[in-house]
């Protein structure tokens, strides 16, 4: 089953099935800015905060996700599927080239402008 | 015997985060055999071309990466002699019973100024599953995936890689084939160690965070070898990191992926043959690119971030 994921970061919504993890729904966005790391929960470099929605979660390196980032909901895209229409909000070194993605294409002026 | 005192990276002891997707990662994939499993979790294996029990052990823990490296020794009373030089260079040494790894002798250990720990051995069993030595055939039967044949080196990130190059090279008579300079004065930014012939056993990159991983090596023989891996790369979706591609810096064919826990795996092939007369290889700051990756001639974001 497919699922609507929207990053709030940048108003972008993109599909995601249930055998997909988050991080390769957004990998298909075919955004350059999105920084994929190790695809393994090891290198934390895909940090998300899930702001609404239903998700499984496997295992991931503690060093890098805390239980108090656990507990916010804080997690690494890379090891999450969706099982409902999520939001996500992108944090740490991701939120930063997301950011500089959204801003040099034009199309996406509006939603910088809506993130502030 | 010209060749002397550590022989080698001989174990590597990694963590990874779920063991039955790190076995198939490392045997089917990687081709690696493995030599057994023990009570404490722990998976031993061995690359299809290495004499000794095993090389390369899988930990089951909460995060990845690095547990330790250890290298061998040519002989007990090395071992013996270089605990106290160790120990005056101004690390505290510490010491691993015989059968702690099953078919390893006692080890002696210490944490470097870059945070990571490594541990120096001389005994070790040899494998009943070992290369020909009698009229040897060139390999016992076809390896599986990608058949990488030995754990050759591996690249470490952390703080005061300069401390780690005097310990090594002063301590341990390692010496540097390559190093990369920093823009600014006398340090390095990256550097190439070696006990042996081989352009690298060891390297380091500066970084601020202590004891990370960025890469364990394996070899292949050739290009093709290379080549081959990355097709068992797509055809099995591994988690690609770059290439197939080749470095300027030991000149060796590469390609890059992590395994399921996300530590960075390279099957390796080439390079050149280094020896303690020549000179030390220098790239620029400005240059590092093209050394790094010599054909995309720039780094790309994940080699200098994304580790474990």
């Amino acid at each position: 089953m497919r699922h609507r994921v929207t990053i709030e970061n940048c108003n972008e919504t993109y599909p995601c099935s249930e055998q997909q993890t988050l991080l390769q729904g957004m990998e298909q966005l075919g955004k350059r800015g999105i920084p994929v790391g190790c695809r393994g929960g090891g290198c934390g470099i895909c940090r998300v905060q899930v702001t609404s929605g239903s998700f499984l979660k496997a295992k991931m390196s503690r060093s890098v996700i805390s239980e108090a980032d656990e507990s916010k909901r804080i997690v690494l895209a890379c090891r999450c599927t969706p099982t409902s229409d999520l939001s996500i909000s992108v944090v740490g070194k991701m939120e930063k080239a997301l950011r500089a993605e959204c801003q040099i294409e034009p199309e996406d002026e509006v939603s910088v402008a809506a993130v502030g | 015997m010209a060749f002397k005192g550590v022989l080698r990276p001989g174990l590597i002891q990694i963590r990874v985060l779920n063991m039955d997707e790190a076995i198939n990662h490392y045997q089917n994939i990687l081709g690696l055999n493995i030599v057994s499993t023990e009570a404490d979790g722990r998976v031993y294996l061995k690359g299809w071309d290495e004499f000794d029990h095993h090389s390369v052990v899988l930990r089951q823990a909460e995060s990845a990466g690095l547990d330790y490296v250890a290298f061998k020794v040519d002989s007990n009373d090395y071992l013996r002699e270089i605990e106290p030089k160790i120990v005056a260079w101004g690390l505290e040494v510490d010491h691993v019973p015989a059968g702690e790894q099953p078919g390893v002798g006692p080890r002696i250990g210490f944490t470097l100024p870059t945070g990571h720990r490594i541990e120096l051995y001389h005994q070790i069993d040899m494998a009943d599953d070992h290369p020909g030595i009698t009229n040897p055939d060139i390999y016992p039967r076809r390896p599986e995936g990608m058949g990488a044949s030995r754990f050759d080196h591996l690249l470490c990130y952390g703080p005061n890689i300069g401390k780690a190059r005097e310990f090594f090279c002063e301590v341990l008579d390692f010496y540097q084939p390559e190093k990369v300079d920093l823009p600014e004065g006398d340090g390095s930014l990256a550097i190439w160690l070696t006990a042996s012939n081989k352009a690298h056993d060891i390297a380091f990159v500066e970084h601020e965070e202590p004891g990370k991983l960025h890469h364990v090596a394996f070899l292949l023989q050739d290009w093709n070898e290379v080549g081959a891996a990355a097709d068992i790369i797509s055809i099995n979706d591994v988690s690609l990191d770059i290439g197939p591609t080749r470095h300027g810096i030991t000149r060796g064919q590469t390609i890059y992926f992590f395994d399921p826990s996300g530590n960075r795996n390279e099957v390796y092939a080439g390079g050149y043959t280094a020896y303690p007369d020549h000179p030390v290889r220098s790239w620029d700051f400005d240059h590092v690119g093209k050394g790094i990756f010599y054909y995309e001639r720039a780094l790309n974001d994940r080699f200098l971030t994304v580790l474990t």
